[in-house]
């Protein structure tokens, strides 16, 4: 059997073995979705309402109770009332703070604002803050319509909504609903997991060559295989693991997918219940345009995408991380080599921000076609539709540009793991790459 | 057997090697010896094609080595490890696959090996369960299992435990009489002389001594013999006036000998022998015991590199 596939074999084996990969790969996912909704969850925690004293000498806010969070309780407006107020907060734990609005001798709004005061003795939520001057502004603001003789109801009779919905016209003549929102979001992720997984697997190559340098197991192996083989072997076998978890993950996530939509959503992703909703302007047009805009999505062209660009950095960086284990006697010393490698992805990932507003610009177009930084900005590009070729020549560019490194890599490698004590520099690197043993 | 001929290794601040040819006969048990530094590990690893020479060949029964030759050698390297985590049995079995063993030959081996060394019970622990001289043994039976006709050690009774080490050695005099060629460095000299049968000496990148043992000995042999005689009184024959050969010395036997008498030291031409000495003394005392002193591996080592330096 071919030394590299025994190899391979094993590094696959043992990663996939250990329980960490069982966890990893199961609850992935739902680690990753709890990632995305934590946030939004924790926000949307209840909390009681806030209890705010008002002294309104305007009259401003006359009428109201307060908002979701947030209840109001006036004090008469006398003279005293600033004073008395102040001191039922400091002395009645009930109260959350006070809000002051000045009297204003000709019931200007705008000097109403300005000296408007919130006193509290604690710091009070930025969204409650927020809140209570969003309500100030839209009564200051038809205060003033009413002020110049306008009843506001009329206004708001007047309000209008406009929404474009964008129109790709394809060669074929065939048109295309094009939700730029969506596909950015998803160009991003795509771009954004690609560099998660080429730095967690690379990482995991050059763990496992220090391992074997450490552990000084490298020179019994290299008696029985060539030093590029072993490490051809390491990287292929960590390949398979991450595609196994990635295949796993796709299977897991489609079969969510699917029991949702079977069941929850069954409603949502009915195509009668989408047109209507899109008929209807303005209830629900949003979700159904995301809802139709994933399904307008070529998926099958984004995962062999991904899976191609995916496997590409990660043999571009992998031979490369091999190539930094093999110059260190631990993972404490990898830094100086680790920032060249790391630069040029998280170059990617700024890059890849900006391609998502402008995906056609020369910016795109180049960084999509380097093979150290096409896997990420090449996939942020992909759902916004990339002409055939460019994706064609930034695929053949990062084989060439894996091959390239892997060739690099080797020279380093197999002299790196048979150094030990005498901490490498860059100039011994070079040296490695260029002698003949 | 194993051929290497004006084998040159130079690394960017020194040279390793510098035009060694030697030649380990086949059957031999070879012991390659020098001071750390010398290039030991360097020949070693060029055997094994870890490392290629920039000058010079290695021929294995006549014919430049090859890659797949590697399955005819066994190699135990001074930096010498397993895999913390890995089960014995399936790091044995990875090992012995990656010389070219199929599976099941490799297990039925494996058996084998590890009932001779009482390691039945290791097979599912990890490495970092076991003992550094437990490791060590696994490390020996990975090295000779896929049963190389050339086995090679690098320092190998450095960093074993003194058991361990006596264990393998038994087991490399074992594989030597069963006819495996075997090739050992080594720094330290001691104990050499019985152990091995061909010796190489390395010093300063340079093979500066070769041959058997035998031979070896016999063109370092001074003619400087010991002998050990009895006298009542412990008091020294009157050798000196009398004798037809020359006394280097002639002290009291050391006051931890049970016996009393003298131990004397002679030197004689290279036509003479034992029986000069012996026929000259019996008349006049009991001889104790009679040997001729014959240098240590030591000894000619550093009279070697003298001879060299000056």
């Amino acid at each position: 059997m071919n030394p590299i596939w025994i190899v391979a074999q094993r590094e696959f084996l043992t990663r996939v073995k250990k329980r960490s990969f069982l966890i990893m790969t199961l609850l992935g996912p739902l680690f990753f979705g709890l990632l995305m909704v934590a946030p939004a969850l924790l926000a949307s925690l209840p909390e009681g309402p806030k209890k705010l004293l008002v002294v309104d000498h305007s009259y401003l806010l006359v009428g109201e109770k307060g908002m979701e969070d947030v209840v109001y309780e006036f004090l008469k407006p006398t003279p005293e009332a600033l004073a008395n107020g102040k001191e039922i907060l400091e002395s009645n734990a009930e109260f959350d703070g006070l809000l002051y609005l000045p009297p204003s001798e000709n019931n200007d709004p705008d000097y109403i604002l300005k000296n408007a005061k919130l006193f509290s003795l604690e710091d009070l939520p930025i969204s409650l803050m927020a809140g209570v001057e969003d309500q100030l502004e839209q009564k200051a603001y038809e205060q003033k319509l009413r002020l110049e003789g306008v009843d506001p109801e009329v206004v708001k009779r007047a309000e209008t909504n406009a929404r474009l919905t964008s129109v790709l016209m394809g060669d074929a003549g065939e048109e295309e609903n094009s939700p730029a929102e969506f596909k950015m979001i998803l160009g991003l992720a795509a771009g954004y997991l690609i560099y998660i997984f080429v730095f967690l697997y690379a990482t995991q190559i050059m763990r496992g060559v220090i391992e074997e340098k450490t552990s000084r197991i490298v020179e019994v192996i290299i008696s029985s295989v060539k030093p590029m083989q072993l490490m051809l072997g390491k990287i292929t076998g960590i390949a398979g693991v991450g595609l196994l978890q990635f295949i796993i993950w796709v299977g897991l996530t489609a079969a969510l997918y699917a029991g949702l939509s079977a069941t929850v959503l069954a409603d949502a992703f009915n195509p009668e219940v989408i047109a209507q909703m899109q008929a209807q302007p303005d209830s629900g047009g949003m979700a159904a345009e995301v809802l139709s805009a994933l399904q307008s999505i070529n998926y099958p062209l984004i995962l062999s995408a991904f899976l191609f660009y995916f496997l590409g950095g990660y043999l571009l960086y992998g031979a490369l991380f091999a190539a930094v284990g093999s110059a260190v006697d631990a993972e404490a010393d990898t830094q100086q080599f680790m920032l060249p490698l790391t630069l040029p992805l998280i170059l990617a990932l700024l890059v890849s921000m900006r391609v998502m507003d402008s995906p056609d610009s020369s910016l795109a177009f180049w960084f999509s076609m380097v093979p150290f930084t096409s896997p990420v900005v090449m996939m942020t590009r992909i759902p916004f539709g990339v002409p055939y070729w460019e994706l064609g020549l930034s695929m053949v560019l990062l084989v060439l540009g894996f091959l390239g490194t892997t060739w690099l890599a080797s020279r380093i490698y197999r002299i790196g793991i048979l150094s030990y004590g005498k901490k490498a520099s860059f100039k011994d690197l070079w040296k490695w790459i260029r002698s003949d043993q | 057997m194993i051929r290497a001929e004006n084998i040159t290794k130079r690394y960017a601040d020194h040279t390793a090697l510098n035009d060694v040819s030697l030649h380990i006969p086949k059957g031999s048990l070879y012991g390659l010896l020098g001071p750390n530094g010398a290039g030991k590990t360097t020949f070693l690893r060029i055997l094994n094609q870890i490392i290629d020479p920039d000058a010079g060949q290695v021929l294995l029964d006549g014919r430049p080595l090859q890659r797949n030759d590697i399955a005819r050698i066994g190699y135990l390297p001074e930096e010498r490890g397993l895999y913390k985590k890995m089960a014995v049995g399936d790091q044995s079995l990875y090992l012995a696959r990656l010389k070219g063993l199929s599976e099941a030959e490799a297990k039925k081996r494996l058996v084998y090996w590890f009932e001779k060394l009482g390691m039945e019970t290791w097979w599912d622990k990890k490495i970092e369960e076991l003992s550094k001289g437990m490791a060590q043994k696994v490390q020996f039976v990975t090295t000779v299992l896929h049963q190389p006709e050339v086995l090679i050690f690098d320092e190998p009774f450095s960093g074993f435990d003194p058991l361990a080490a006596q264990q393998i050695r038994a087991e490399m005099l074992e594989l030597h009489r069963n006819g495996t060629t075997l090739l050992f460095s080594t720094h330290r000299m001691e104990n050499v002389e019985e152990m091995c049968t061909h010796i190489g000496l390395i010093n300063k990148s340079r093979l500066v001594l070769e041959g058997s043992v035998a031979d070896v000995v016999r063109s370092h042999r001074t003619h400087r013999y010991t002998v050990a005689y009895q006298t009542p009184d412990g008091s020294p024959l009157p050798l000196e006036a009398t004798a037809p050969f020359h006394v280097v010395s002639d002290d009291a036997l050391p006051s931890s000998d049970w016996r009393t008498g003298r131990s004397l030291c002679v030197q004689l031409t290279a036509n003479e022998g034992l029986n000069h000495v012996l026929s000259a003394l019996l008349p006049h005392t009991d001889v104790l015991e009679a040997q001729e002193s014959v240098p240590s591996m030591n000894d000619i080592f550093i009279q070697t590199v003298q001879n060299a330096a000056s």
